[in-house]
């Protein structure tokens, strides 16, 4: 099942609905590594709330689709991983370094915000 | 009647996501709380995976087990792929065959109380994996 992706001002929300094949977790890095072209956009939030699993690979495809965001000029924030999970990743040796993760989708447009400001200040700078 | 047992054949990605969740299901109808039960899920997940990636197709059975008194899951993964040369070697960290992170099964012992893995080149690869309620 293919996840929504929301606009948000010049964001982009993939708000994940449901357990993700491997498929569909391809897509979701080649989506929005599109999107991020097309709309200029300058972040990217993943939220990943409902996920009752982050295995290896949907670990590896999280920090892929940050890495490949950033080199086309945005900032990717995960959202939304639970505590359970975040106790199994850790159990796993999942690490997610160099990822951003917030709380939840509230504090990840403050975070993209808290960028857009600084981005602003140092071009009026 | 809860169901006590639970077999998954391993073909494709879509049959990992399968696996997980009715193992899940399991575990939680087992009396495991959240925690234990997405342990279990993330365990089945990576033996399901590499099934897929050394295998390229086998079976996940997860069933209720009982003994001395305690009660738990155990998830079985069993293929008719290449096998372990080196069980002692496959259960360091790092250490990887496959394009993978290298932290499968050390990985997924972590998240499980008992771990065994039976394996021999040619002759496939079964690993057992146990949960004790507490």
């Amino acid at each position: 099942m293919p996840v929504p992706i929301l606009k948000q001002g010049d964001c982009r929300i993939a708000s994940i609905q449901s357990a993700l094949t491997d498929a569909d977790m391809l897509d979701l890095r080649d989506e929005l590594s599109d999107r991020v072209g097309r709309f200029r956009s300058k972040g990217v939030i993943i939220d990943v709330t409902v996920l009752d699993v982050l295995d290896s690979f949907a670990s590896r495809t999280l920090r892929t689709i940050s890495q490949m965001v950033r080199l086309r000029g945005a900032e990717t924030v995960i959202v939304g991983i639970q505590p359970e999970v975040a106790f199994s990743m850790v159990q796993l040796g999942l690490s997610l370094d160099g990822v951003t993760t917030v709380l939840d989708l509230e504090e990840g447009l403050v975070h993209l915000e808290r960028s857009r400001r600084a981005r602003a200040a140092r071009a009026g700078g | 009647m809860p169901v006590d047992d639970v077999s998954v054949t391993i073909r494709g990605d879509a049959d990992v996501v399968a696996a997980r969740s009715m193992g899940r299901s399991l575990a939680e109808d087992s009396g495991f709380g959240m925690t234990d039960v997405t342990m279990i899920a993330t365990a089945i997940s990576e033996l399901a995976r590499n099934i897929l990636k050394y295998a390229h197709e086998g079976e996940i059975v997860v069933e209720t087990v009982q003994r001395n008194s305690r009660s738990g899951v155990s998830v079985v993964a069993r293929d008719d792929g290449p096998g372990i040369a080196d069980v002692g070697l496959a259960m360091q960290d790092g250490f990887s065959t496959a394009d993978s992170l290298g932290l499968g099964l050390p990985g997924t012992r972590r998240l499980m109380d008992e771990f065994e893995i039976v394996s021999s080149p040619g002759a496939g690869t079964i690993v057992t994996a146990i949960k004790w309620l507490r």
